[in-house]
Protein backbone atom coordinates (compact mmCIF):
# COMPACT_ATOMS: atom_id res chain seq x y z
CA UNK A 1 0.00 0.00 0.00
CA UNK A 2 2.78 2.32 1.03
CA UNK A 3 4.68 1.45 -2.05
CA UNK A 4 1.64 2.47 -4.40
CA UNK A 5 1.08 5.39 -2.64
CA UNK A 6 4.29 6.54 -3.06
CA UNK A 7 4.10 5.79 -6.89
CA UNK A 8 1.86 8.11 -7.64
CA UNK A 9 2.29 11.14 -5.15
CA UNK A 10 6.31 10.66 -6.53
CA UNK A 11 6.92 14.65 -5.32
CA UNK A 12 5.17 14.25 -1.82
CA UNK A 13 6.89 11.56 -1.05
CA UNK A 14 10.20 12.24 -1.59
CA UNK A 15 9.62 15.51 1.02
CA UNK A 16 8.10 12.66 2.79
CA UNK A 17 11.12 10.47 2.46
CA UNK A 18 13.57 13.55 3.06
CA UNK A 19 12.40 14.55 6.41
CA UNK A 20 9.88 11.90 7.54
CA UNK A 21 11.63 9.35 9.44
CA UNK A 22 8.47 8.82 11.30
CA UNK A 23 8.86 5.29 13.79
CA UNK A 24 4.78 4.37 13.57
CA UNK A 25 4.28 3.57 17.54
CA UNK A 26 6.85 5.24 19.21
CA UNK A 27 5.03 8.38 19.94
CA UNK A 28 4.59 12.07 17.98
CA UNK A 29 7.30 12.81 15.75
CA UNK A 30 8.73 13.00 12.33
CA UNK A 31 6.24 14.42 9.33
CA UNK A 32 2.15 14.72 9.72
CA UNK A 33 0.89 15.73 6.39
CA UNK A 34 -2.61 17.76 6.71
CA UNK A 35 -4.55 18.00 3.68
CA UNK A 36 -6.96 21.13 4.79
CA UNK A 37 -9.54 23.24 3.17
CA UNK A 38 -8.11 27.00 1.76
CA UNK A 39 -10.29 28.76 4.32
CA UNK A 40 -8.62 27.42 6.94
CA UNK A 41 -5.29 28.51 5.99
CA UNK A 42 -4.16 31.10 8.37
CA UNK A 43 -5.84 29.44 11.41
CA UNK A 44 -3.59 26.13 10.50
CA UNK A 45 -0.35 27.64 9.96
CA UNK A 46 -0.57 28.84 13.67
CA UNK A 47 -2.43 25.57 14.97
CA UNK A 48 0.17 23.95 12.96
CA UNK A 49 2.96 25.80 14.59
CA UNK A 50 1.38 25.16 17.77
CA UNK A 51 1.41 21.50 17.94
CA UNK A 52 5.44 21.49 16.75
CA UNK A 53 6.30 23.15 19.78
CA UNK A 54 4.25 20.85 22.08
CA UNK A 55 5.68 17.70 19.92
CA UNK A 56 9.64 18.42 19.33
CA UNK A 57 10.93 16.06 16.85
CA UNK A 58 6.99 16.68 14.63
CA UNK A 59 7.07 18.72 11.41
CA UNK A 60 3.59 19.54 10.19
CA UNK A 61 3.13 19.94 6.43
CA UNK A 62 0.41 21.67 5.07
CA UNK A 63 -1.55 21.13 1.80
CA UNK A 64 -4.50 23.89 1.34
CA UNK A 65 -6.32 23.84 -1.60
CA UNK A 66 -10.44 23.00 -2.04
CA UNK A 67 -11.99 20.55 -0.59
CA UNK A 68 -12.77 18.70 -3.41
CA UNK A 69 -10.14 18.91 -4.99
CA UNK A 70 -7.68 17.34 -1.58
CA UNK A 71 -10.32 14.70 -1.44
CA UNK A 72 -9.87 13.69 -4.66
CA UNK A 73 -5.82 14.13 -4.48
CA UNK A 74 -6.66 11.63 -1.18
CA UNK A 75 -8.99 8.74 -2.95
CA UNK A 76 -6.28 9.12 -5.90
CA UNK A 77 -3.52 7.91 -3.22
CA UNK A 78 -1.92 11.29 -2.01
CA UNK A 79 -0.07 10.46 1.15
CA UNK A 80 -1.78 12.43 3.82
CA UNK A 81 -2.25 11.76 7.41
CA UNK A 82 -4.95 14.08 8.21
CA UNK A 83 -7.91 15.87 6.06
CA UNK A 84 -9.95 18.98 7.10
CA UNK A 85 -13.08 19.38 4.78
CA UNK A 86 -14.68 22.70 4.61
CA UNK A 87 -17.73 20.53 4.08
CA UNK A 88 -18.98 17.22 4.95
CA UNK A 89 -20.10 15.77 1.96
CA UNK A 90 -16.44 15.72 0.89
CA UNK A 91 -15.68 13.41 3.69
CA UNK A 92 -17.76 10.81 2.07
CA UNK A 93 -15.85 8.75 0.19
CA UNK A 94 -12.22 9.33 2.33
CA UNK A 95 -11.08 6.12 4.15
CA UNK A 96 -11.13 7.79 7.46
CA UNK A 97 -9.18 6.16 10.68
CA UNK A 98 -12.84 6.67 13.05
CA UNK A 99 -15.74 8.82 12.34
CA UNK A 100 -14.72 12.81 11.28
CA UNK A 101 -15.62 15.04 13.89
CA UNK A 102 -16.80 18.89 13.30
CA UNK A 103 -14.73 20.92 14.68
CA UNK A 104 -15.51 24.26 13.30
CA UNK A 105 -18.25 26.16 11.40
CA UNK A 106 -18.25 28.86 8.97
CA UNK A 107 -21.22 31.26 8.38
CA UNK A 108 -21.98 33.54 5.31
CA UNK A 109 -21.66 37.06 5.54
CA UNK A 110 -22.43 39.42 2.51
CA UNK A 111 -18.64 41.25 1.38
CA UNK A 112 -19.23 45.05 0.51
CA UNK A 113 -16.71 47.28 -0.41
CA UNK A 114 -15.40 48.96 2.55
CA UNK A 115 -17.58 51.91 3.44
CA UNK A 116 -20.49 49.94 2.23
CA UNK A 117 -21.04 52.36 -0.56
CA UNK A 118 -24.23 50.94 -2.13
CA UNK A 119 -26.02 50.59 1.23
CA UNK A 120 -26.21 47.30 1.34
CA UNK A 121 -28.29 46.35 4.40
CA UNK A 122 -30.25 42.64 3.91
CA UNK A 123 -30.20 39.92 1.31
CA UNK A 124 -33.16 41.33 0.06
CA UNK A 125 -31.12 44.40 -1.39
CA UNK A 126 -28.73 42.43 -3.03
CA UNK A 127 -31.75 42.19 -5.88
CA UNK A 128 -31.48 46.07 -6.32
CA UNK A 129 -31.24 46.50 -9.90
CA UNK A 130 -27.94 47.45 -11.47
CA UNK A 131 -26.23 45.77 -8.21
CA UNK A 132 -23.85 43.64 -9.38
CA UNK A 133 -23.51 39.82 -7.08
CA UNK A 134 -20.99 37.35 -6.71
CA UNK A 135 -21.77 33.87 -5.51
CA UNK A 136 -19.56 30.70 -5.70
CA UNK A 137 -21.25 28.01 -7.85
CA UNK A 138 -23.43 25.23 -6.62
CA UNK A 139 -20.71 22.69 -7.08
CA UNK A 140 -18.35 24.27 -4.41
CA UNK A 141 -19.23 24.42 -0.40
CA UNK A 142 -19.67 28.34 0.02
CA UNK A 143 -22.08 27.99 -3.48
CA UNK A 144 -24.40 25.80 -1.92
CA UNK A 145 -24.34 27.55 1.27
CA UNK A 146 -25.61 30.50 -0.61
CA UNK A 147 -28.32 28.67 -2.41
CA UNK A 148 -29.81 27.12 1.34
CA UNK A 149 -29.42 31.15 2.49
CA UNK A 150 -31.45 32.41 -0.96
CA UNK A 151 -33.96 29.89 -0.03
CA UNK A 152 -34.69 30.52 2.86
CA UNK A 153 -34.97 33.93 2.75
CA UNK A 154 -36.91 33.80 -0.22
CA UNK A 155 -34.65 36.04 -2.06
CA UNK A 156 -34.18 35.68 -6.17
CA UNK A 157 -31.04 36.93 -7.67
CA UNK A 158 -29.12 36.94 -10.84
CA UNK A 159 -25.49 37.05 -9.65
CA UNK A 160 -23.06 38.34 -12.61
CA UNK A 161 -20.94 35.51 -12.15
CA UNK A 162 -20.59 32.09 -9.94
CA UNK A 163 -17.34 31.89 -8.28
CA UNK A 164 -15.12 28.52 -8.09
CA UNK A 165 -13.78 29.28 -5.12
CA UNK A 166 -15.14 31.59 -1.94
CA UNK A 167 -11.76 33.61 -2.35
CA UNK A 168 -12.50 34.52 -6.25
CA UNK A 169 -15.79 36.31 -5.00
CA UNK A 170 -13.78 37.77 -2.40
CA UNK A 171 -11.35 38.78 -5.05
CA UNK A 172 -14.42 40.57 -7.47
CA UNK A 173 -15.26 42.69 -4.06
CA UNK A 174 -12.02 43.98 -3.58
CA UNK A 175 -11.39 44.95 -6.48
CA UNK A 176 -14.66 46.69 -7.19
CA UNK A 177 -15.86 44.93 -10.05
CA UNK A 178 -18.87 43.27 -8.14
CA UNK A 179 -21.05 45.55 -5.46
CA UNK A 180 -21.39 42.04 -3.34
CA UNK A 181 -20.28 38.80 -2.35
CA UNK A 182 -21.96 36.16 -0.52
CA UNK A 183 -18.59 34.46 1.48
CA UNK A 184 -17.39 33.16 4.83
CA UNK A 185 -16.74 35.40 7.86
CA UNK A 186 -13.95 34.48 8.17
CA UNK A 187 -12.69 35.28 4.63
CA UNK A 188 -13.90 39.39 5.27
CA UNK A 189 -12.35 39.21 8.43
CA UNK A 190 -8.96 38.45 6.86
CA UNK A 191 -9.87 41.13 4.20
CA UNK A 192 -11.39 43.82 6.66
CA UNK A 193 -8.84 46.68 5.41
CA UNK A 194 -10.64 46.21 1.80
CA UNK A 195 -14.19 44.93 2.30
CA UNK A 196 -17.18 45.95 4.91
CA UNK A 197 -19.00 43.13 6.29
CA UNK A 198 -22.77 42.90 6.88
CA UNK A 199 -24.58 40.12 9.08
CA UNK A 200 -27.65 38.57 7.59
CA UNK A 201 -30.27 36.53 10.05
CA UNK A 202 -30.79 34.07 7.44
CA UNK A 203 -27.28 32.89 7.27
CA UNK A 204 -27.84 30.67 10.36
CA UNK A 205 -29.90 28.30 8.38
CA UNK A 206 -26.79 27.77 6.10
CA UNK A 207 -23.40 27.19 8.21
CA UNK A 208 -20.92 25.16 6.60
CA UNK A 209 -19.40 22.06 9.15
CA UNK A 210 -15.84 21.84 8.84
CA UNK A 211 -15.20 18.01 9.61
CA UNK A 212 -11.69 16.84 10.56
CA UNK A 213 -10.40 12.78 10.59
CA UNK A 214 -7.16 11.04 10.57
CA UNK A 215 -6.74 9.17 7.34
CA UNK A 216 -6.96 5.15 7.30
CA UNK A 217 -3.94 5.03 5.24
CA UNK A 218 -1.93 7.33 7.28
CA UNK A 219 2.16 6.92 6.20
CA UNK A 220 2.28 8.65 10.49
CA UNK A 221 -1.16 7.35 12.46
CA UNK A 222 0.32 8.35 15.27
CA UNK A 223 0.94 11.69 14.98
CA UNK A 224 -2.39 12.35 12.86
CA UNK A 225 -4.17 11.45 15.83
CA UNK A 226 -2.62 13.46 17.90
CA UNK A 227 -2.84 16.55 15.48
CA UNK A 228 -6.72 15.65 15.02
CA UNK A 229 -6.75 15.92 18.91
CA UNK A 230 -4.80 19.27 19.04
CA UNK A 231 -7.31 20.69 16.55
CA UNK A 232 -9.97 20.07 19.30
CA UNK A 233 -8.15 21.06 21.68
CA UNK A 234 -9.24 24.52 24.10
CA UNK A 235 -6.04 26.78 22.49
CA UNK A 236 -6.66 25.67 18.62
CA UNK A 237 -10.33 26.06 19.17
CA UNK A 238 -9.61 30.06 20.14
CA UNK A 239 -7.62 30.56 17.40
CA UNK A 240 -10.55 29.33 14.95
CA UNK A 241 -13.11 32.11 16.75
CA UNK A 242 -10.79 34.49 16.55
CA UNK A 243 -10.17 33.72 12.64
CA UNK A 244 -14.16 34.29 12.97
CA UNK A 245 -15.11 30.54 12.86
CA UNK A 246 -17.43 29.39 15.47
CA UNK A 247 -16.96 26.33 17.48
CA UNK A 248 -19.08 23.47 18.63
CA UNK B 1 43.93 29.54 -58.22
CA UNK B 2 39.94 30.35 -56.99
CA UNK B 3 38.60 28.89 -60.27
CA UNK B 4 40.27 25.21 -59.56
CA UNK B 5 39.42 25.31 -55.40
CA UNK B 6 35.69 25.58 -56.50
CA UNK B 7 34.68 22.76 -58.08
CA UNK B 8 37.25 20.81 -55.47
CA UNK B 9 35.26 21.52 -52.64
CA UNK B 10 32.06 20.15 -54.68
CA UNK B 11 32.76 15.77 -53.95
CA UNK B 12 33.39 16.61 -50.67
CA UNK B 13 29.72 17.98 -50.16
CA UNK B 14 28.25 14.52 -51.86
CA UNK B 15 30.17 13.33 -49.81
CA UNK B 16 28.75 15.02 -46.62
CA UNK B 17 25.66 14.72 -47.87
CA UNK B 18 25.68 10.98 -47.91
CA UNK B 19 27.06 10.73 -44.38
CA UNK B 20 24.49 13.05 -43.36
CA UNK B 21 21.66 10.19 -45.02
CA UNK B 22 24.08 7.59 -43.50
CA UNK B 23 23.27 8.93 -40.09
CA UNK B 24 19.31 9.77 -40.49
CA UNK B 25 18.87 5.70 -41.32
CA UNK B 26 20.72 4.08 -37.87
CA UNK B 27 19.00 6.10 -34.95
CA UNK B 28 21.71 6.18 -31.79
CA UNK B 29 19.90 4.53 -28.89
CA UNK B 30 21.08 7.49 -26.90
CA UNK B 31 18.56 9.27 -28.90
CA UNK B 32 15.72 6.99 -29.33
CA UNK B 33 15.48 6.19 -25.90
CA UNK B 34 14.66 9.35 -24.33
CA UNK B 35 12.65 10.17 -27.53
CA UNK B 36 10.10 7.75 -26.67
CA UNK B 37 10.00 8.28 -23.13
CA UNK B 38 9.28 12.17 -23.84
CA UNK B 39 6.72 10.80 -26.28
CA UNK B 40 5.15 8.33 -23.58
CA UNK B 41 4.82 11.27 -21.30
CA UNK B 42 2.78 13.36 -23.35
CA UNK B 43 0.63 10.71 -24.81
CA UNK B 44 -0.28 8.71 -21.64
CA UNK B 45 -2.05 11.53 -19.85
CA UNK B 46 -4.42 11.51 -22.61
CA UNK B 47 -4.78 7.58 -23.10
CA UNK B 48 -5.29 8.08 -19.02
CA UNK B 49 -8.18 10.23 -20.17
CA UNK B 50 -9.58 7.82 -22.31
CA UNK B 51 -9.33 4.52 -20.38
CA UNK B 52 -11.15 6.30 -17.50
CA UNK B 53 -14.26 7.75 -19.84
CA UNK B 54 -17.35 6.68 -18.96
CA UNK B 55 -18.51 4.81 -22.53
CA UNK B 56 -21.92 3.63 -21.36
CA UNK B 57 -23.42 7.40 -20.13
CA UNK B 58 -21.05 9.44 -22.69
CA UNK B 59 -24.04 10.04 -24.95
CA UNK B 60 -26.54 11.19 -22.40
CA UNK B 61 -23.66 13.25 -20.88
CA UNK B 62 -22.63 14.77 -24.13
CA UNK B 63 -26.31 16.04 -24.36
CA UNK B 64 -26.81 17.42 -21.44
CA UNK B 65 -27.86 21.29 -21.70
CA UNK B 66 -25.00 23.00 -19.67
CA UNK B 67 -22.06 20.85 -21.79
CA UNK B 68 -23.90 21.86 -24.88
CA UNK B 69 -24.52 25.75 -23.45
CA UNK B 70 -20.98 25.75 -22.50
CA UNK B 71 -19.36 24.26 -26.11
CA UNK B 72 -21.57 26.58 -28.04
CA UNK B 73 -19.81 29.29 -26.44
CA UNK B 74 -16.50 27.89 -26.40
CA UNK B 75 -16.42 27.34 -29.68
CA UNK B 76 -18.11 30.75 -30.18
CA UNK B 77 -15.79 32.93 -28.07
CA UNK B 78 -12.83 31.10 -29.33
CA UNK B 79 -13.52 31.76 -33.00
CA UNK B 80 -14.69 35.34 -31.97
CA UNK B 81 -11.02 35.24 -30.20
CA UNK B 82 -9.14 34.62 -33.30
CA UNK B 83 -11.01 36.90 -35.80
CA UNK B 84 -9.53 40.00 -33.54
CA UNK B 85 -6.60 38.73 -33.17
CA UNK B 86 -6.63 38.18 -36.91
CA UNK B 87 -7.56 41.75 -37.55
CA UNK B 88 -5.07 43.21 -34.91
CA UNK B 89 -2.05 40.63 -35.13
CA UNK B 90 -1.61 40.01 -38.86
CA UNK B 91 -0.40 43.70 -39.31
CA UNK B 92 1.54 43.78 -36.08
CA UNK B 93 3.58 40.54 -37.68
CA UNK B 94 4.02 43.02 -40.73
CA UNK B 95 5.10 45.65 -38.89
CA UNK B 96 7.40 43.33 -37.08
CA UNK B 97 8.85 41.29 -40.02
CA UNK B 98 9.05 44.26 -42.11
CA UNK B 99 9.64 47.88 -40.73
CA UNK B 100 12.96 48.92 -38.76
CA UNK B 101 12.28 51.07 -36.06
CA UNK B 102 13.69 51.70 -32.89
CA UNK B 103 12.45 49.35 -30.25
CA UNK B 104 11.73 46.65 -32.57
CA UNK B 105 13.35 44.02 -30.36
CA UNK B 106 11.57 45.21 -27.09
CA UNK B 107 8.13 45.36 -29.35
CA UNK B 108 8.96 41.78 -30.23
CA UNK B 109 9.38 40.44 -26.22
CA UNK B 110 6.12 42.40 -25.61
CA UNK B 111 4.11 40.35 -28.13
CA UNK B 112 5.30 37.03 -26.64
CA UNK B 113 5.05 37.97 -22.79
CA UNK B 114 0.96 36.24 -23.07
CA UNK B 115 2.98 32.87 -23.80
CA UNK B 116 5.03 32.74 -20.36
CA UNK B 117 2.78 34.75 -18.37
CA UNK B 118 0.77 32.70 -16.15
CA UNK B 119 -3.14 33.07 -17.48
CA UNK B 120 -4.30 34.42 -14.19
CA UNK B 121 -1.91 37.67 -14.11
CA UNK B 122 -3.18 38.41 -17.88
CA UNK B 123 -6.79 37.51 -16.28
CA UNK B 124 -5.65 40.55 -13.58
CA UNK B 125 -3.89 42.42 -15.79
CA UNK B 126 -6.78 42.59 -18.17
CA UNK B 127 -8.76 43.77 -14.74
CA UNK B 128 -6.63 46.96 -13.58
CA UNK B 129 -7.43 47.85 -17.24
CA UNK B 130 -10.52 46.80 -18.37
CA UNK B 131 -12.24 46.44 -15.38
CA UNK B 132 -15.24 48.89 -13.69
CA UNK B 133 -12.15 50.56 -12.23
CA UNK B 134 -9.83 49.89 -14.36
CA UNK B 135 -7.74 52.82 -16.79
CA UNK B 136 -10.08 52.04 -19.91
CA UNK B 137 -12.76 50.10 -18.34
CA UNK B 138 -13.51 53.17 -15.60
CA UNK B 139 -13.67 55.52 -18.24
CA UNK B 140 -15.92 53.02 -20.16
CA UNK B 141 -18.27 52.29 -17.63
CA UNK B 142 -18.66 56.27 -16.98
CA UNK B 143 -18.95 57.15 -20.26
CA UNK B 144 -21.33 54.54 -22.13
CA UNK B 145 -22.24 52.34 -19.40
CA UNK B 146 -20.27 49.68 -20.68
CA UNK B 147 -18.64 46.93 -18.54
CA UNK B 148 -16.57 44.14 -19.96
CA UNK B 149 -15.74 41.70 -16.93
CA UNK B 150 -18.54 39.00 -16.75
CA UNK B 151 -19.71 39.34 -20.57
CA UNK B 152 -18.89 37.26 -23.41
CA UNK B 153 -17.10 40.19 -24.84
CA UNK B 154 -15.00 39.98 -21.66
CA UNK B 155 -14.05 35.78 -22.38
CA UNK B 156 -12.98 36.88 -26.03
CA UNK B 157 -10.60 40.27 -25.08
CA UNK B 158 -9.06 37.53 -22.61
CA UNK B 159 -8.66 34.64 -25.11
CA UNK B 160 -7.75 36.77 -27.38
CA UNK B 161 -4.91 38.29 -24.87
CA UNK B 162 -3.37 34.96 -24.39
CA UNK B 163 -4.26 33.59 -27.61
CA UNK B 164 -2.68 36.34 -30.00
CA UNK B 165 1.50 35.71 -29.50
CA UNK B 166 0.89 32.09 -31.87
CA UNK B 167 -0.63 34.20 -34.42
CA UNK B 168 1.48 36.96 -34.45
CA UNK B 169 4.68 34.84 -34.30
CA UNK B 170 3.32 32.16 -37.08
CA UNK B 171 2.93 35.16 -39.46
CA UNK B 172 5.80 36.95 -39.19
CA UNK B 173 7.91 33.68 -39.21
CA UNK B 174 6.23 33.17 -42.88
CA UNK B 175 6.79 36.78 -43.39
CA UNK B 176 10.34 36.56 -43.08
CA UNK B 177 10.57 33.27 -44.49
CA UNK B 178 8.76 34.49 -47.60
CA UNK B 179 10.63 36.09 -50.86
CA UNK B 180 10.34 39.60 -51.16
CA UNK B 181 11.35 39.78 -54.99
CA UNK B 182 7.58 39.21 -55.48
CA UNK B 183 6.29 42.13 -53.58
CA UNK B 184 9.17 44.34 -55.37
CA UNK B 185 7.93 43.29 -58.64
CA UNK B 186 4.63 44.00 -57.84
CA UNK B 187 5.68 47.45 -56.44
CA UNK B 188 7.13 48.11 -60.08
CA UNK B 189 4.44 47.10 -61.84
CA UNK B 190 2.65 50.08 -60.12
CA UNK B 191 0.74 48.51 -57.26
CA UNK B 192 -0.06 50.43 -54.34
CA UNK B 193 1.28 49.37 -50.95
CA UNK B 194 -1.75 48.16 -50.11
CA UNK B 195 -2.84 46.01 -53.18
CA UNK B 196 0.78 44.85 -52.84
CA UNK B 197 -0.10 43.54 -49.31
CA UNK B 198 -3.54 42.24 -49.97
CA UNK B 199 -2.81 40.68 -53.07
CA UNK B 200 1.09 39.43 -52.72
CA UNK B 201 2.14 39.41 -49.76
CA UNK B 202 -1.10 38.06 -47.75
CA UNK B 203 -1.16 34.62 -50.40
CA UNK B 204 2.79 34.57 -50.27
CA UNK B 205 2.30 33.43 -46.25
CA UNK B 206 -1.31 31.73 -46.86
CA UNK B 207 -0.16 28.51 -45.26
CA UNK B 208 1.65 30.28 -42.06
CA UNK B 209 -1.26 33.03 -41.62
CA UNK B 210 -4.06 29.64 -41.75
CA UNK B 211 -1.39 27.68 -39.15
CA UNK B 212 -0.96 30.70 -37.01
CA UNK B 213 -4.44 31.22 -36.80
CA UNK B 214 -5.84 27.54 -36.10
CA UNK B 215 -3.21 27.26 -33.28
CA UNK B 216 -4.38 30.67 -32.16
CA UNK B 217 -8.25 29.47 -32.41
CA UNK B 218 -6.79 25.74 -30.43
CA UNK B 219 -5.45 28.07 -27.70
CA UNK B 220 -8.25 30.16 -27.43
CA UNK B 221 -10.63 27.06 -27.20
CA UNK B 222 -8.43 25.76 -23.90
CA UNK B 223 -8.03 29.04 -22.26
CA UNK B 224 -8.89 29.15 -18.25
CA UNK B 225 -6.96 31.08 -16.18
CA UNK B 226 -7.39 34.46 -17.80
CA UNK B 227 -11.36 34.07 -18.13
CA UNK B 228 -11.95 33.05 -14.97
CA UNK B 229 -10.41 36.00 -13.73
CA UNK B 230 -11.18 38.16 -16.29
CA UNK B 231 -15.07 37.40 -16.90
CA UNK B 232 -16.23 35.54 -13.99
CA UNK B 233 -17.67 32.33 -14.37
CA UNK B 234 -21.62 32.27 -15.78
CA UNK B 235 -23.40 29.22 -16.96
CA UNK B 236 -24.50 30.06 -21.13
CA UNK B 237 -22.86 33.88 -20.99
CA UNK B 238 -18.79 33.40 -19.65
CA UNK B 239 -18.62 29.57 -18.49
CA UNK B 240 -16.53 27.86 -21.44
CA UNK B 241 -15.91 24.30 -21.29
CA UNK B 242 -12.85 24.51 -19.40
CA UNK B 243 -14.16 25.81 -16.90
CA UNK B 244 -17.18 23.58 -16.71
CA UNK B 245 -14.28 20.78 -16.95
CA UNK B 246 -13.05 22.58 -13.56
CA UNK B 247 -16.74 22.76 -12.16
CA UNK B 248 -17.63 19.52 -12.71
CA UNK B 249 -14.65 18.50 -11.05
CA UNK B 250 -15.92 19.28 -7.72
CA UNK B 251 -19.06 17.03 -7.66
CA UNK B 252 -18.48 14.53 -10.48
CA UNK B 253 -15.51 13.07 -11.98
CA UNK B 254 -17.05 11.26 -14.60
CA UNK B 255 -18.33 14.64 -15.64
CA UNK B 256 -15.22 16.53 -16.26
CA UNK B 257 -13.86 13.57 -17.58
CA UNK B 258 -16.39 13.47 -20.50
CA UNK B 259 -16.21 17.31 -20.84
CA UNK B 260 -12.24 16.63 -21.06
CA UNK B 261 -12.52 14.11 -23.77
CA UNK B 262 -14.40 16.64 -26.15
CA UNK B 263 -11.82 19.41 -25.87
CA UNK B 264 -9.12 16.90 -26.72
CA UNK B 265 -11.19 15.40 -29.69
CA UNK B 266 -11.49 18.47 -30.99
CA UNK B 267 -7.86 20.05 -30.43
CA UNK B 268 -6.31 16.75 -32.09
CA UNK B 269 -8.68 17.03 -35.27
CA UNK B 270 -7.73 20.29 -35.35
CA UNK B 271 -3.93 19.65 -34.74
CA UNK B 272 -3.89 16.88 -36.51
CA UNK B 273 -5.91 18.40 -40.15
CA UNK B 274 -3.17 21.56 -39.32
CA UNK B 275 -0.35 19.01 -39.81
CA UNK B 276 0.51 19.45 -43.64
CA UNK B 277 -0.11 23.37 -43.73
CA UNK B 278 2.29 23.24 -40.69
CA UNK B 279 5.09 21.43 -42.67
CA UNK B 280 4.63 23.54 -45.51
CA UNK B 281 5.00 26.76 -43.88
CA UNK B 282 8.11 28.79 -45.68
Amino acid sequence: MRARTAIVAGAVALVLAGCGAAEPGSGVTGTVTVFAAASLTGSFDRIGRDFEAAHPGSTVVFNFAGSSALATQITEGAPADVFASAAPQNMTGVDSDGTPVVFARNQLVVAVPAGNPEGVRSLADLTRPGLKVALCAEQVPCGSAARRALDVAGVTLTPVTLETDVRGALAKVRLGEVDAALVYRTDTRAAASDVTTVEFPESARAVNDYPIAALADAPNPAAARAFVAHVRSAGSQSVLTEAGFQTP
Amino acid sequence: MTPIARPARRPEGARRLRGARRGAGGVPVALLLPALLGLAFLALPLAGLLARTPWSTLPQRLTEPGVLAALRLSLLTATLATLLCLLLGVPLAWLLARVEFPGRRLVRALVTVPLVLPPVVGGVALLLVFGRRGLIGDWLDRLFGITLPFTTTGVVLAEAFVAMPFLVIAVEGALRGADRRYEEAAATLGAGRWTTFTHVTVPLVAPGLAAGAVLCWARALGEFGATITFAGNYPGRTQTMPLAVYLALETDVEAAIVLSLILLVVSVVILAGLRDRWVSTP
